[in-house]
C-alpha cells in the first residue's frame, strides 16, 4: 500500500494535477475571503467554506477522473493484479494519495481563521469544526469519485458522471421542494429506483435470474409496504433527497453545531464507496 | 513448480480454456504454442492471478494462486501481452515502484534494479521517459518488471510481437540467457521462434492441450516421416520397383520432366534406413537410376496445422459450433 500511495502522489506532483487542483481551490476560498470577511466584514469564516461547497462538485471529479479508468486504458491494471498486493491495497492507496492532495490546500485555509483571529473577534471553534467538516465532505465526494473512475476507461466520461452525479447531489435539496410529495409520487418514484437497480445489477452480474429476483421482492415489498400504511410513503422523496445529500450535512457545521451523525455519515459514505470500488476493480478480474 | 489442474474459463457462453492440465518443471523454457485466440493469454493471466477460473486449480510451488495470491504471486514475474507500462515515467522510477510494490526496500531494491537493467540492457535509457523509448525497448523494460523481486517463474506473453527482426533476436537471447537461472514460460505463435529457444512445447488449440513434449520428440513421434525419389524412368516402369519394396506406402506420384518420376512415400515401421536400402538396391536391380533420395522431416510447422486442425475436426464430428 505505502508503494502505491509513494507512487500516485509521485505521479500527481510530477504532473500538474496536483497544483492545478490546489491552485483553484485555494482561489476559489481566497475569492469567497475577500468577499465575505474583508469586503462584507464579517467574522465567521465558515460561511467562506460553505460558499465554496460548490466549487467541490466541479472539482473533485477533475481530481479523481483518472484514478482507476486511466490504468484500464493503459492495461497498467493488469500489473495491479499481478503485483503481490491486493485490490484493497490498491484502493485505498489510491484513496488517501487523493487525499493529501487535497489536504495540501486544506492546510493552508486552515491558517486564515488565526489570521483573521489578530484582527477581531473570530470564533475559532466554529471556524475549525467547518473546516473538518469540509475535509470529510471532500473525502466522501473523493471516495465517490474514485467509485465512478472505476466503472469505466474512459477519464472524460468519468468526470462528466461525477460532475453530473455531484452536481445533482448539491442541488437535491433544493430540488426536493418541486418534486411530488405525495405517497403515489413516492411509490412511483421508488419503483424507478428498484428498476434502475435491476439494470446495476444486471450489468454487474449478467444474471438474469439474480436481476429479477432482486426486482420482484423489492417491487413486492414496496406494494406491501404501501397497501399496509400509506402514510410512511408520505413526503418520503423529499426527505430521502435531504437525507442523502452530502452538501446539506455540512449546513449543521456552518451554523457552529458539531453534528456527530455528519460525521458518522460521511465515514459511512467514504467506507461505502472505497469497498464498491474494489468490488468493481475485483469483477474486472471475474467476468 | 507450476502445478494446473482441470482449468477451465468460461466468458458467459464462450468457453475459452476448456480442462487444461499441465505441470512446469522448474529449470527450463517452456513453449506455449497456439493460434492466435487458442486460449494462451487467457491461460497465462489465470496462472499468474490476473484473471479467476472458471474451474480448476493453479499451484506455484504449492501456494494456490487464487487462495493465497501473496505468496503464489512472489514467486513468479508477468509480462503481459500489452506491457503494462506508466508513459510519462522513466524506465527507474517506473521500476522503483515496481521493487517496492514486491516488497524490496533501500539497498536490496538499488542492487536489483542495477541487476535488472543491466540484464535487460537498458540502462542507457533509463532516464528517458518510457513514452518515448522504442517499441523494443519497452518490451525490455516490461521483462525487467517481471525479473524484478528475482521470480523463480517467469512468464512473458508474447514477448516477441511487433519487433522488428533484430529486436526479435535481441529478445530471443535474453529469453535464453533468463532460461540458464529461471523457469521461463513464454507465449508465441511463431514456430521457428519456439523451435529455437524451447526445451519443452505446449501446443494449445481451441482451449485445448493439443502437445506437450520436446520439440524433437514431437517431430519424431507426432507424424511419420516422409521419402521423396526422383527416379529416370517414366512412371510406368518406376512404379515396379516401388512395388516391390514392402516397409514403403506410396503416397504421390508425379512427373516433374517427360520421362522422370518423382514419388512421395510414407515409410511403416521404425527403421527408416532398411526401407531405404530397400528402395536402392530395387531401383538398382532394375537398372533405373536414382536421381534424388531425400528424407523430408515433418517440421514443427505441419505438427502444429495437423494438430490444430486434428482438434477442430474431433469439435466438429460432437456437432460443436466450428465458430468457437
Amino acid at each position: 500500500m505505502a508503494a502505491i500511495l509513494k507512487h500516485e502522489l509521485k505521479s500527481y506532483f510530477h504532473s500538474l494535477t496536483a497544483y492545478v487542483f490546489g491552485a483553484f481551490l485555494l482561489v476559489f476560498v481566497g475569492l469567497g475571503t475577500l468577499r465575505y470577511n474583508i469586503q462584507a466584514a464579517v467574522s465567521n469564516f465558515e460561511f467562506v467554506l460553505q460558499y465554496c461547497a460548490l466549487v467541490l462538485a466541479i472539482l473533485v471529479p477533475i481530481l479523481t477522473m483518472r484514478v482507476i479508468s486511466e490504468e484500464r486504458r493503459q492495461k497498467t491494471d493488469q500489473l495491479l493484479y499481478s503485483l503481490p498486493i491486493n485490490t484493497t491495497q490498491v484502493v485505498v492507496g489510491k484513496y488517501l494519495a487523493l487525499l493529501t492532495v487535497y489536504l495540501i490546500p486544506l492546510a493552508l485555509v486552515s491558517v486564515y481563521p488565526l489570521i483573521f483571529s489578530r484582527f477581531g473577534d473570530v470564533y475559532l471553534p466554529s471556524a475549525y469544526g467547518s473546516i473538518f467538516a469540509f475535509f470529510l465532505m471532500g473525502a466522501a465526494l473523493i471516495a465517490l469519485g474514485v467509485f465512478i473512475s472505476s466503472l469505466t476507461d474512459n477519464q472524460g466520461l468519468a468526470a462528466g458522471i461525477g460532475m453530473a452525479v455531484m452536481l445533482f447531489n448539491y442541488f437535491s435539496v433544493s430540488l426536493s421542494e418541486y418534486v411530488s410529495a405525495t405517497a403515489f409520487g413516492s411509490v412511483v418514484a421508488l419503483m424507478v429506483l428498484v428498476l434502475l437497480l435491476v439494470a446495476v445489477v444486471y450489468t454487474l452480474t449478467k444474471n438474469e435470474n439474480l436481476a429479477f429476483a432482486v426486482g420482484i421482492v423489492l417491487l413486492l415489498a414496496v406494494m406491501g409496504v404501501y397497501f399496509l400504511d400509506v402514510e410512511a410513503f408520505d413526503n418520503l422523496l423529499p426527505r430521502m433527497m435531504t437525507a442523502l445529500s452530502l452538501f446539506d450535512r455540512f449546513g449543521s457545521f456552518v451554523n457552529g453545531v458539531f453534528d456527530l451523525t455528519a460525521v458518522v455519515f460521511y465515514l459511512t459514505v467514504v467506507v461505502l464507496f472505497l469497498f464498491l470500488s474494489v468490488q468493481a476493480m475485483e469483477k474486472r478480474r471475474y467476468n | 513448480m507450476i502445478e494446473v489442474e482441470h482449468l477451465t474459463k468460461k466468458y458467459g457462453d464462450v468457453t475459452a480454456v476448456s480442462d487444461l492440465s499441465f505441470t512446469i518443471e522448474p529449470g527450463q523454457i517452456y513453449g506455449f504454442l497456439g493460434p492466435n485466440g487458442a486460449g494462451k493469454s487467457t491461460t497465462m493471466n489465470i496462472m499468474t492471478g490476473c484473471l479467476s477460473a472458471t474451474e480448476g486449480h493453479v499451484r506455484i510451488d504449492g501456494y494456490d494462486i487464487f487462495e493465497e495470491p501473496d505468496k503464489a504471486k512472489r514467486l513468479i514475474g508477468y509480462l503481459p501481452e500489452q506491457p503494462p507500462l506508466y508513459l510519462n515515467e522513466t524506465p527507474l522510477e517506473y521500476l522503483r515502484f515496481v521493487g517496492e510494490a514486491k516488497g524490496l526496500r533501500g539497498g536490496a531494491l538499488n542492487e536489483q534494479l542495477q541487476e535488472v537493467l543491466r540484464q535487460t540492457g537498458i540502462d542507457g535509457v533509463k532516464h528517458r521517459r518510457i513514452g518515448d523509448l522504442s517499441k523494443g525497448y519497452r518490451q525490455r523494460v516490461g521483462i525487467a518488471q517481471a525479473l524484478l523481486g528475482n521470480p523463480q517463474m517467469i512468464i512473458l506473453d508474447e514477448p516477441t510481437v511487433g519487433l522488428d527482426p533484430l529486436q526479435i533476436i535481441e529478445i530471443r537471447d535474453l529469453i535464453k540467457e533468463l532460461g540458464k537461472t529461471h523457469t521461463v514460460i513464454f507465449s508465441s505463435h511463431i514456430l521457428s521462434e519456439v523451435q529455437a529457444i524451447c526445451d519443452k512445447v505446449l501446443i494449445i488449440s481451441k482451449g485445448h492441450l493439443a502437445a506437450f513434449d520436446t520439440p524433437e520428440n514431437l517431430e519424431r513421434h507426432m507424424t511419420s516421416q516422409e521419402i521423396i525419389l526422383t527416379a529416370d524412368a517414366p512412371q510406368d516402369r518406376a512404379v515396379d520397383p516401388l512395388t516391390k519394396v514392402e516397409w514403403i506406402q506410396l503416397l504421390e506420384l508425379t512427373e516433374p520432366e517427360p520421362g522422370l518420376t518423382r514419388a512421395r512415400l510414407k515409410a511403416e515401421g521404425e527403421d527408416l534406413k532398411e526401407a531405404l536400402r530397400a528402395l536402392f538396391f530395387a531401383f538398382a536391380e532394375e537398372k533405373i537410376a536414382l536421381l534424388e533420395l531425400t528424407v523430408e522431416k515433418a517440421s514443427l510447422e505441419k505438427i502444429f496445422i495437423e494438430l490444430t486442425e486434428f482438434a477442430e475436426k474431433e469439435e466438429q464430428s460432437y456437432g460443436g459450433d466450428p465458430e468457437t
